[in-house]
């Protein structure tokens, strides 16, 4: 024990330089990319592996599939029996997990250094060598479908999302539920999981990100052996989708067991193409900042904290995604007041900022608060890696992290209440209420003012 | 010279399992707090953390939400500063103040950049919000509306009405039954004399736990320590709290719920923080419900039959015992089946204990995951404050390895068999299928 920390301290000294987290990257013969962020705070690694393949890529009918194939990736491979894959993962004191978007699929473990060829291997095997039976594919169907109730079915707010995406988007697929529709998944088989394992899982699909005491030169080589030796394949091009221009507010209701009422206005907003040249993307998520980054913000300053008219408020923006992205203001009436009363006030405050626009004081109150983000930041190996791979995986290299944060410092005032002005406006609007329902199922007394419009 | 370090980090891992860990300082403030501090350079940051015993256990019955209600009040106005500079005061230097309660502890957090400027400007804030609170009238009865709508939003919530009744069946009159924020009833008669009486009833220096970690050093760190709480009662109080009852009668409630799942939750009084069988519950328990995707009921409910996407069991360890529980949910028509399955998974690992290959994978699980807990200052952070406030040895890091190394099969087996008794254990479920819901309530 002694000795081991003796040989950490004059580890530590010699990396004094190297902490300051430098990225490799190189792109395999068969077409993998690997990018290593190296970072020797701690004797820890994570191996992410990005496909480049979410929801949106899903064909029509078989909706939720790319989600319930990231389920049967830990199923067996030809040599790795289901289940062994997390009980080997488990055994050399890993923690694994992955996750599915409307934009990639995503696969993690999380290591002690020494293990990091284990991980790479068993993910190797997985992207091309995957068994899928229809017997582990019936049990694994129902799994998701209690994750589809647990999540959206009997929760409120994900139900009023769900319904308001499908609403908001004509024909993008980003109008279905990464967790697929039910009667989807009812119809869903084992061959649909094959064709889209055999349709996207390859390397030159995929970005292979590991963070943490390693060195990338080191890593090349080991995921050379490990993923190196796997064959590219010919890959079907994505469909690209433009999404119809909105030509008029839409509004909508949805019914749900839950007490307080909840109202979302969704407009469309653009997503960040050339970080380089853009600023609008970056003038709305100084917007985004100026309206909910913090507690003095001024939807919880304003409609909370002075007007009492929400218990809760917030604004949400994305500046990176493959699809179109969204510009979103939500609120919860307070006791006696009404989804009429929130949207009114949010109005209120979208037309002062397009007539008044944001002081140089909230400017700069978001972009320190971006500043001291990045140096946070590094207190987390998963979340550096995962905004690499999250990068990569919408068409972005992880260059434009650095391109990003330089950006958003030169956004000026005008540049905000100009944004505000050209994307909040109704004919790209979504309204969308939550009406809540009493559990006994009996319609609920009329109280407190009345629900107007 | 980075290959000669290469060679004898090499060598030392090999010798050895153990990793190292951080070097904890503790000392006694001035003010009678108690400070542990790690001291790392790698990144320009400083978290800063003071736990006090001042959860919701520390809640009259009649006036519970009376501890959670101090709390969140604090940083909504002190000494010369409205709530709103407290907010811009915060953000405008890009520090992150935050806060946790629980049943035992409530606290603040700050994390900040350490450079002087944004560091002493965030202490200054965060010193005044722990020791100069103001409780103005007006915030209270914003705030006491907020907390009653967010109560009667989980009254509708099938996961919140479990835990409520899940908490009522385990420890009755005990404290620890008391719900987090209160009942809409009792927050409605709050005053601000109330939290001005809890606060100095509990806020007190003595038995403050003021956690450091980050870009300072000791003497900074002994003046930090002393800034945030040489204001506060320097006397400590009494933090003892009743025992809870180890032993209950089995019940079972089910309650109607339009839901399409039943939220089914299984119990019973489980450890303390500091009890002896602490690490033989807590290996015992990663191998039955605890240990992520290979446990035996993730095996059983979720990869064998498909029954649930989430099932678990976990020891919530506290001051008193805290729950033993286990959770599910799945789809109404099948709610008696998944609960049949998991009470016996658990009869059959209380009576026959792990195997031996379960212990080897499960300490292989826990003992090479290790450095994973303690790899950002974040986590340590949590830690020290855990280590410091529930009086844990401060080699506490250090021996973990060796501790769950040690535990043996008998040992679990033993400490189950003697703590969780299969037939005097409470049974919630919300959402329960139709026929069986019109017992609603009623205990069998």
């Amino acid at each position: 024990m002694r000795a081991y920390l003796f040989c950490t301290a004059l580890l530590l000294s010699g990396f004094q330089v190297a902490a300051q987290a430098e990225v490799f990257e190189r792109t395999l013969a068969n077409g993998l990319k690997v990018i290593v962020k190296e970072d020797h705070r701690a004797p820890v690694i994570v191996q992410q592996i990005w496909y480049k393949a979410g929801s949106m890529d899903e064909p029509a009918g078989a909706t939720g599939i790319a989600h319930v194939l990231e389920h049967l990736m830990f199923k067996g491979t030809h040599t790795v029996p289901a289940g062994e894959f997390s009980k080997r993962i488990a055994a050399a004191g890993g923690r694994e997990n992955a996750f599915t978007s409307y934009d990639y699929t995503a696969y993690f473990q999380q290591l002690h250094k020494s293990k990091l060829p284990l991980a790479m291997k068993l993910e190797a095997d997985r992207m091309r060598n995957l068994n899928l039976t229809a017997a582990d594919f019936a049990k694994e169907i129902k799994v998701v479908m209690e994750e589809r109730r647990l999540r959206t079915d009997d929760e409120a707010h994900a139900l009023l999302y769900e319904k308001m995406m499908a609403t908001t988007y004509q024909q993008h697929p980003y109008q279905h539920p990464i967790i697929g529709w039910m009667n989807d998944l009812e119809s869903l088989a084992v061959d649909d999981a094959k064709a889209w394992y055999t349709r996207w899982y390859a390397p030159n699909n995929a970005t292979l990100i590991i963070a943490g005491d390693v060195k990338a030169k080191e890593v090349f080589a080991l995921a050379q052996r490990h993923y190196g030796v796997i064959p590219r394949r010919a890959l079907a091009p994505q469909r690209k989708f433009i999404e119809p221009k909105q030509v008029g507010i839409k509004r909508m209701v949805v019914k749900a067991p839950a007490e307080l009422p909840h109202l979302v206005m969704s407009y469309h907003a653009p997503t960040l193409i050339n970080p380089e040249q853009d600023w609008k993307p970056y003038a709305l998520q100084i917007l985004a900042g100026v309206l909910d980054g913090n507690e003095s913000a001024r939807l919880n300053k304003h409609l909370v904290r002075e007007q009492q008219v929400a218990s809760g408020a917030g604004a949400g923006y994305d500046a990176t995604s493959r699809g179109p992205s969204l510009f979103t203001l939500e609120a919860t009436p307070s006791e006696g007041k009404t989804v009429s009363d929130v949207e009114t006030a949010l109005r209120r405050e979208i037309a002062q900022l397009v007539k008044e626009g944001v002081s140089e004081e909230e400017l700069q109150r978001v972009k320190a608060q971006v500043v001291a983000g990045e140096v946070y930041k590094r207190d987390s190996l998963f979340y550096q890696a995962m905004q690499i791979g999250q990068m990569e995986s919408i068409g972005l290299s992880h260059r434009a992290i650095q391109v990003m944060l330089e950006k958003l410092q030169t956004v000026t005032a005008e540049q905000v209440r100009q944004a505000a002005e050209e994307f909040l406006q109704d004919d790209s609007l979504t309204v969308a209420v939550l009406d809540p329902q009493p559990l006994s199922g009996k319609p609920k007394m009329p109280k407190g003012a009345a629900h107007a419009h | 010279m980075h290959t000669k370090f290469f060679f004898l980090a090499a060598l030392c891992c090999v010798a050895t399992t153990a990793f190292a860990t951080p070097n904890i300082q503790y000392w006694k403030s001035a003010s009678g707090a108690k400070v542990l501090f790690v001291e790392n350079h790698d990144i320009p940051m400083l978290d800063v953390s003071v736990a006090i015993p001042a959860g919701s256990s520390f809640d009259a019955a009649d006036k519970s939400g009376v501890a959670s209600l101090t709390h969140h009040l604090l940083d909504l106005g002190a000494e010369d500063l409205s709530e709103d500079d407290i907010a811009r005061g915060m953000a405008d230097i890009g520090a992150q103040f935050g806060g946790g309660f629980d049943q035992d502890r409530a606290s603040m957090s700050l994390r900040t950049l350490s450079s002087a400027a944004q560091r002493d400007k965030a202490l200054d804030i965060m010193a005044r919000v722990l020791q100069r609170p103001l409780f103005s009238e007006a915030i209270l009865a914003r705030e006491k509306a907020r907390v009653i709508a967010a109560l009667k939003e989980a009254e509708t919530k099938p996961e919140s009405i479990a835990d409520k009744v899940f908490h009522k069946a385990l420890f009755g009159t005990h404290p620890y039954a008391l719900p987090l924020s209160g009942e809409i009833a009792s927050v409605e008669k709050i005053t601000t004399q109330d939290l001005r009486d809890f606060y100095a009833a509990r806020y007190r220096a003595g038995s403050a736990v003021v956690a450091i970690m980050g870009d300072v050093t000791r003497p900074q760190a002994e003046i930090i320590a002393q800034q945030l709480t040489e204001k506060l009662s320097s006397s400590a109080v009494s933090a003892a709290l009743s025992e809870v009852a180890m032993t209950i009668p089995a019940s079972e409630q089910r309650i109607a719920h339009p839901a399409s799942q039943s939220h089914i939750l299984i119990g019973a009084p489980g450890m303390a923080r500091n009890d002896p069988d602490y690490f033989a519950l807590y290996v015992g328990n990663h191998i039955l419900g605890g240990g992520g995707f290979v446990s035996r009921l993730m095996h059983e409910v979720r990869e064998k039959r498909g029954l649930a996407y989430s099932v678990y069991s976990y020891f919530m360890p506290s001051k008193q015992p805290g729950p033993f529980q286990i959770g599910l949910q799945t789809k109404k028509e099948q709610a008696d089946e998944a609960l049949q399955l998991v009470r016996d998974t658990l009869a059959g690992y209380i009576a026959n204990g792990p195997t031996g290959k379960e212990l080897t994978a499960a300490k292989q699980n826990i003992v090479g995951g290790f450095p994973l807990r303690i790899d950002s200052n974040r986590k340590i952070l949590d830690y020290l404050g855990i280590i410091g406030f529930y009086d844990l040895p401060l080699t506490y890091l250090d021996d973990f390895t060796r501790k769950v190394e040690q535990v043996t099969v008998a040992q679990v087996r033993d400490a189950f068999k003697r703590r969780i008794n299969p037939q005097a254990m409470a049974t919630v479920i919300v959402g329960a299928p139709q026929a069986s819901a019109d017992k609603n309530g009623a205990a069998k």
